[in-house]
């Protein structure tokens, strides 16, 4: 943009910025030196090493798990409730037949590699079978670890 | 401000030069993603832009179509992640007038407090931006460092620290810890001190003074005609901000100020971001004061069903106006259609008026200073 | 015959020995013509390595220094896995860097594409052997080292402007026209800052400008033309910042506006002989700085003899770098602060501002000796 002013607004302004610039720059770096001199100010961590006093919070939403007890029991009945609400079909939940003839889980198949670990999954199930675990390291190497069976043992039904 | 001596002394340029054409995009550090820019260049200063959108286009709200209204929340977070939270509310919102469920005023607090918290952490970026795309890198570091601590307050109450996915008709997902208040409150504290490091950083530099006063001015008949909205609105002279205009949540029980600008340039696009933080801030003490200790977080939980109809939201982002459209043709749980205006792609379509006769360092400015956000654009 | 190259005390050192040695020759091949001739290489070589050493040897250690200081100023911790404090990253750096493929992109001149590093890395070692390190540590003491210095610089902007103009494309094309005009006319006052120091020192040759700064602090050029003198530092710093093509004055890289400038389509070692030429120049420019202003390998010495014994006993070499190493830093700080001027206001600073109070300069300054005597 230009603006059309006189010779003398324009020496004006000229030394007005000579004066004022410099002043501003030197401010400018003074907060840089300021931080320089702080090392406590330093808010990186270095990850690998403060590993064992990470704790990430309660609701995290890492992976999804199943709850299960120390038999392995859990409390899914294979109502298929997660599988519609996952907007992205990242869970499969397979029913069988107990011996009694009800149905009951078979497997509950998580495929981690699309999920969004958006947790409308954990919402919509009735009987808090699932959690999202605050796994954060969850990267891997090999593509097949990412299909992941959660539960251990067929449902109770 | 950038003066140039009067026309008598200045030196009249008879140049011969061919114009050429550069392809800004989508690969390119400061397009703020995959957007990709076509300019028209007479050496360095830019005849025409035509900007390309599409290349993260997920057809987001074809998706919608068949999903339920739940997992939309879910996608909103997607559109402008910098704002996940804000989106969550205005889908939300849209989905509440047709269920016609109302929220405890706790559930509103909330809700606004996390708003506001978001809108600092949006702009925080837009600092780190502005300055990152100015050519000083420790700007970029300093915004950010802000914004990590807000994600961390957003970690522990929503579970993720960008794609939130955290309000539901009738409330949010979760109440929010006991921390939550103290833990905002010392973020305050330590923002204010931090915010004046920042703008004694910047906000008064000479070389940013130069390279934004009276570059890119949009003026205010412009900014109307092209749809622009939040502070780019705000910063050519329109007081519009739909918190005031047509209030939501509690926004009409709470006291704060509008910053308006009148000059349209990238400095006032700046000075207005940071003043909308201290505008935030202000909002965010005054919640602490009045969040109510006792009472419902959320209404009873409702299957979320809409009724036969159209429903339609608008909030406040950090961007600028983020409008949500439901029309659901049957009662159920999936929508005909879902619309989104998003603040960002205005704010593009208005570029072409703002960059011409300037140079290409301008244009990174001036995009630094509109704040898009291209997924919010192509979604 | 003349033989040039080391003085002291290598220099004499060589040629003692080369005589003493030759004398097992046999005795048809023994004559002083011979002996000085290999004194000459032996010389030569020595002063070669002796300068691709400091230069090459400090680059690692100032991108070091660069990344921990950029890292502090932005609250980080920068390189801390490979060594102590990450001091052996930028060495796995460069091994990595040199065994990247090295390719040209289509529809380039291969010929100028690869000349082009080259040539820019001419100008900082140049330059390098002129600066006296201390009293009798000096490469080539020539004469006319100043402009030698003025003349030499120039050889950079040559360097980028055909890697830019090779490169074929609009990107580079654009960082090396904007590094050729920006170059060009900050070169002027470059060399006008350089002019008033040889108006003071009353000598072009760097060393006698280094020997005539000696006694106290107050000798040096800085202090010793009371303000004029800081003036002209802080004119030197700009303008050889800007000669450097370093931040705030990198608008021929420009990263968010041209995605790199001139070696955009760079990599492997040509991109990593940019790289250090640009570390190397920071530190001549850093040497020159000292030499010019700050007394150049003098100790800072104050005036109270109980000190300046302590002090003078440091040998000249080590205050020398550690004055460098302070200019150094000094540019890094504004690097890492300030934002970049857009390239018109750049060319509006030098010829509006930066040329006409270095005149000014120049005039004051010849003012003052005549009135001081």
């Amino acid at each position: 943009m230009q603006e059309n002013i006189t010779l003398v607004q324009y020496f004006k302004r000229y030394l007005k910025r000579c004066i004022t610039g410099p002043w501003s720059l030197i401010c400018g770096l003074s907060v840089s030196l300021k931080y320089f001199l702080s090392p406590w100010k330093i808010v990186t961590e270095q990850y690998p090493e403060n590993k064992k006093t990470l704790r990430m919070h309660e609701r995290y939403r890492g992976r999804l798990e199943m709850v299960e007890d120390e038999e392995g029991n859990n409390h899914c009945t294979a109502c298929g409730m997660c599988e519609r609400a996952c907007p992205n079909a990242s869970i499969n939940v397979l029913p069988t037949k107990n011996i009694a003839g009800k149905k009951v889980l078979g497997r509950y198949v998580y495929h981690f590699a699309s999920c969004t670990q958006c947790g409308l999954c954990v919402e919509a199930c009735p009987f808090g079978a699932i959690v999202m675990s605050p796994a954060f390291e969850v990267a891997t190497t090999e593509p097949s670890s990412l299909e992941m069976i959660l539960n251990k043992k067929e449902g109770q039904g | 401000m950038s003066a140039t001596l009067p026309p008598g002394f200045r030196i009249q340029r008879e140049t011969n030069t061919e114009e050429f054409f550069i392809n800004m995009g989508p690969q390119h550090p400061s397009t703020h993603g995959a957007l990709r820019l076509a300019l028209r260049m007479d050496g360095e200063t830019i005849v025409e832009l035509v900007p390309h959108f599409g290349y993260i286009h997920r057809g987001m709200e074809k998706q919608a179509e068949s999903m339920s209204y739940l997992q939309y929340i879910a996608m909103s977070d997607r559109q402008d992640y910098l704002t996940a939270i804000q989106n969550n509310l205005g889908v939300v919102i849209a989905l509440e007038k047709g269920m016609n469920v109302g929220v405890p005023e706790k559930g509103e607090y909330i809700r606004v407090m996390l708003q506001e918290l978001g809108r600092i952490a949006s702009h925080l970026v837009f600092y780190g931006c502005f300055g990152g795309d100015l050519g000083g890198q420790t700007c970029l570091l300093f915004g950010f460092k802000e914004r990590e601590m807000i994600h961390d307050i957003l970690e522990e109450v929503t579970g993720s620290r960008l794609t939130t996915n955290f309000f539901r008709p009738g409330g949010s997902r979760y109440d929010v810890p006991d921390t939550f208040l103290p833990r905002v409150k010392a973020f305050l504290d330590h923002l204010e001190g931090a915010m004046r490091d920042y703008e004694r950083f910047l906000s008064k530099n000479i070389i940013v003074l130069e390279r934004s006063v009276g570059i890119g001015i949009l003026s205010k008949e412009d900014a109307i005609a092209y749809g622009c909205s939040g502070p780019v609105l705000r910063a050519s002279g329109v007081e519009f901000d739909v918190r005031r205009a047509n209030p939501y949540s509690i926004y009409d029980q709470l006291d704060f100020d509008i910053p308006v600008f009148h000059n349209g340039d990238c400095y006032d696009r700046y000075k207005i971001r940071i003043a909308e933080i201290h505008e935030s801030m202000k909002i965010l003490r005054q919640c602490i004061d009045k969040f109510p200790k006792e009472g419902a977080w959320r209404s009873k939980e409702k299957p979320v069903r809409l009724p036969v109809g159209r429903y339609y939201s608008e909030i406040e982002t950090a961007k600028g106006l983020y409008a949500t459209y439901v029309v659901a043709a049957t009662t159920g749980e999936k929508p005909y259609r879902i619309h989104t205006r998003g603040p960002s792609f205005p704010h593009i379509a208005a570029l072409n008026k703002m960059v011409q006769g300037h140079k290409i360092s301008d244009l990174v400015t001036i995009m630094a200073t509109l704040d898009p956000v291209i997924p919010e654009i192509d979604r | 015959m003349y033989v040039p190259s080391v003085t002291h005390p290598i220099g004499d050192f060589v040629r003692e020995w080369v005589p003493k040695l030759s004398a097992y020759l046999p005795e048809q091949l023994q004559s002083q013509t011979l002996d000085s001739i290999v004194a000459f290489l032996v010389n030569a070589v020595i002063c070669i390595i002796a300068v691709c050493a400091v230069n090459i040897g400090s680059a690692p250690i100032l991108i070091y220094m660069e990344r921990k200081v950029c890292a502090h100023v932005q609250c980080r911790l920068g390189p801390m896995r490979l060594g102590w404090h990450g001091t052996l990253q930028t060495i796995a750096d460069v091994i990595k860097m040199l065994f990247k493929e090295v390719y040209a992109p289509s529809g380039a001149d291969k010929l100028m594409f690869y000349l082009a590093p080259l040539i820019v890395l001419i100008a900082p070692f140049m330059v390098a052997a002129l600066i006296p390190f201390d009293k009798n540590l000096v490469v080539s003491d020539v004469s006319m080292g100043i402009p030698l210095i003025i003349a030499v610089n120039g050889f950079g902007v040559l360097g980028i402007l055909l890697g830019g103009w090779s490169s074929n494309n609009k990107y580079s094309l654009l960082g090396a026209l904007r590094s050729g005009a920006q170059m060009i006319s900050y070169e002027i006052s470059f060399a006008m800052i350089l002019l008033f120091v040889v108006m003071i020192s009353g000598s072009t040759n760097l060393m006698t400008i280094t020997q005539s700064q000696a006694g106290t602090i107050a000798d040096w050029f800085i202090f010793k033309i009371p303000v004029l003198g800081f003036i002209g530092f802080i004119l030197f710093f700009i303008s050889s910042t800007a000669e450097m093509n370093r931040a705030p004055f990198d608008i021929a890289e420009a990263e968010q506006e041209l995605t790199g400038g001139y070696h955009t389509e760079y990599n492997g070692t040509p991109f990593a002989m940019f790289y250090l030429a640009e570390y190397i120049a920071l530190v001549t420019n850093s040497a020159l700085a000292t030499t010019c202003f700050l007394g150049g390998f003098h100790a800072p010495c104050i005036g109270v003899a109980a000190v300046d014994n302590y002090l003078t006993m440091v040998p000249g070499v080590v205050w020398f770098f550690a004055k460098v190493f302070f200019m150094i830093w000094c540019y890094m700080m504004v690097r890492w602060t300030f934002v970049r001027p857009r390239v018109d206001q750049l060319m509006d600073f030098e010829w509006k501002f930066l040329l006409p109070v270095n005149l000014l300069l120049l005039g004051a300054g010849a003012a003052y000796i005549v009135i001081s005597g």
